[in-house]
């Protein structure tokens, strides 16, 4: 975070303010985090405990979500940000938004994998699902450690890493769907297994939009949307003196 | 059912909300005041360093920076107020409507009618309200009554303060309040015609209720002036201004959009001021 100088505001307030809050959204994220994981795990061991587990901290996830929608809007109406401060508390409300998703996301693979505990498992025991469950985790711990870092760059790699998501979950599908035909009696299990291949190319999305508010925060470019080529451009041409 | 969905408007897409709007670029903008290679000194000491600036016009355009910072200063120059200390030098250009204000031919009292100035503490002279905005028109030698009569109520209408004084025009300008005050100093500019408003600190002596009637008086009065205001109340200038100057010691540190200057400014040193870093 040094190169948004938090801790040189004038206001030693608004620094221990500022600090306490990012923090929080780092924890926040760290709890998505271990949710995916978890959920995936239960998914793969057929671990109803683990993914009760899950369930439930799902409801923490919301409720820092409102703790910290909250103190963002406090400082919002108190000091009245502007240009990096603005843009972090704006990349902060928006960042929390998508962990929530996330969360939500992965409480549905809990849901699933506690379902599918009873179910008998497929011959390659869901390996489809645990490749995607560690690749989506993954593409949230780069893009909480960009925040952290303000390393821009970490949107480029979530932008392609999504589209291998997306490229994987296309592939789960037509999998499934040989399967739906191949084997009636298992349809149960496999449109569960669906269901958790969607949600993960879900968090896909969201970690991929994490990395778009670092690039608001750190630019103050909104690249949403843009292509690959387009995010490449513009990140590699500096304007800032 | 089907009136109703008649009566229900929805705002369309892309219609004006207020301050909804796209960057503005300076490079598009037909511009009313330029300075080149501006320096100031007074006595020994440079107050303002190689200034180039272009202030569009129909504008608002801002001046922040800490005090001492030469926004004061640089505003005067553009009314040649400077004139008035002795110890003062200028080099440089400063030009309107492409004009140099420091032409030998130019009327220095013509000068400071085209561009007008409003002062921190309101200062209306102790005479009516009506005298009060009248008082330039009579300096032009107009002393028709009826005319004088129209251009009050027009300029005090056009600093909506018309409803709160037109039934006590005759009444001290004294007995306003310091709002109202502000806003008579202002009618009393704009009814000589200006084409440039100059406001120095406006609303720094005002309640906030006040404050936001003159904000909304500069936004609409930008239609028929070019404004210029300082202000230290940086909230003041992202609600008013379409453009922002940043200065610091004497220099212009950076001129941009507003929006751009307080969202995403170019330069650290004005990242720092307006976040409240000290740098």
């Amino acid at each position: 975070m040094d190169k948004l100088h938090l801790d040189k505001h004038i206001s030693r307030q608004f620094n221990e303010e500022l600090e306490s809050l990012r923090q929080q959204v780092m924890t926040m994220g760290g709890l998505a985090e271990e949710m995916i994981s978890d959920a995936t795990r239960a998914l793969v061991e057929g671990d109803s405990e683990l993914a009760q587990k899950v369930v439930d901290a799902d409801d923490r996830v919301n409720d820092m979500e409102k703790a910290i929608d909250e103190r963002c809007i406090f400082i919002l109406a108190r000091r009245q940000p502007t240009a990096s401060d603005l843009r972090l508390v704006v990349a902060m409300i928006k960042t929390i938004n998508d962990l929530e998703r996330i969360g939500d996301e992965a409480e549905k693979i809990a849901r699933m994998a506690i379902s599918l505990a009873e179910a008998e498992r497929p011959r390659n025991n869901y390996r489809e699902l645990e490749i995607m469950g560690t690749t989506v985790r993954g593409m949230l711990r780069d893009a909480l450690d960009g925040f952290v870092r303000l390393a821009p760059e970490v949107a480029v790699d979530l932008v392609r890493e999504d589209k291998n998501v997306d490229a994987d979950y296309e592939a789960a599908l037509r999998q499934y769907h040989t399967y739906l035909v191949e084997e009636p009696r298992s349809t149960r299990r496999i449109l569960d297994a669906i269901w958790v291949a969607r949600a993960m190319e879900r968090i896909g999305d969201h970690a991929k939009n994490i990395g778009e508010y670092i690039v608001y925060l750190v630019e103050g470019k909104d690249l949403r949307h843009a292509s690959l080529a387009e995010m490449e451009r513009e990140l590699t041409d500096d304007d800032r003196e | 059912m089907e009136e109703n969905h008649q009566a229900t408007q929805i705002p369309k897409a892309g219609v004006s909300m207020g301050s909804d709007r796209k960057a503005l670029n300076i490079e598009r903008e037909e511009i009313c005041i330029e300075t080149r290679g501006l320096n100031l000194y007074y006595g020994e000491d440079q107050a303002l360093k190689d200034i180039n600036l272009r202030i569009p016009r129909n504008r608002v355009t801002a001046f922040i920076g800490p005090s001492g910072c030469g926004k004061s200063t640089l505003l005067r120059c553009f009314n040649r107020m400077n004139d008035l200390i002795d110890i003062c030098r200028i080099e440089g250009e400063i030009s309107i409507d492409g004009q140099e204000i420091h032409d030998r031919n130019i009327d220095v009292a013509e000068h400071r009618r085209r561009v007008g100035m409003v002062f921190q503490k309101p200062n209306p002279f102790p005479k009516s309200i009506f005298e009060n905005v009248a008082y330039g028109l009579r300096l032009q030698g107009v002393n028709d009554r009826r005319k004088l009569a129209e251009v009050v109520e027009r300029a005090l209408r056009a600093a909506a303060l018309w409803d709160e004084v037109k039934d006590r025009l005759d009444d001290n300008a004294f007995g306003l309040s310091g709002g109202q005050q502000q806003r008579l100093v202002i009618a009393r500019a704009i009814a000589i015609e200006p084409e440039v408003i100059l406001l120095d600190e406006p609303c720094s002596a005002l309640d906030p209720i006040s404050t936001a009637k003159v904000e909304e008086l500069i936004i609409e009065l930008k239609d028929r002036y070019t404004i210029v205001i300082v202000t230290h109340n940086m909230q003041q200038a992202a609600r008013v201004s379409d453009f922002t100057a940043y200065m610091y010691m004497g220099e212009l540190i950076e001129f941009d959009d507003t929006s751009r200057l307080f969202t995403n400014p170019r330069r650290r040193a004005t990242e720092d001021y307006i976040t409240g870093r000290y740098g």
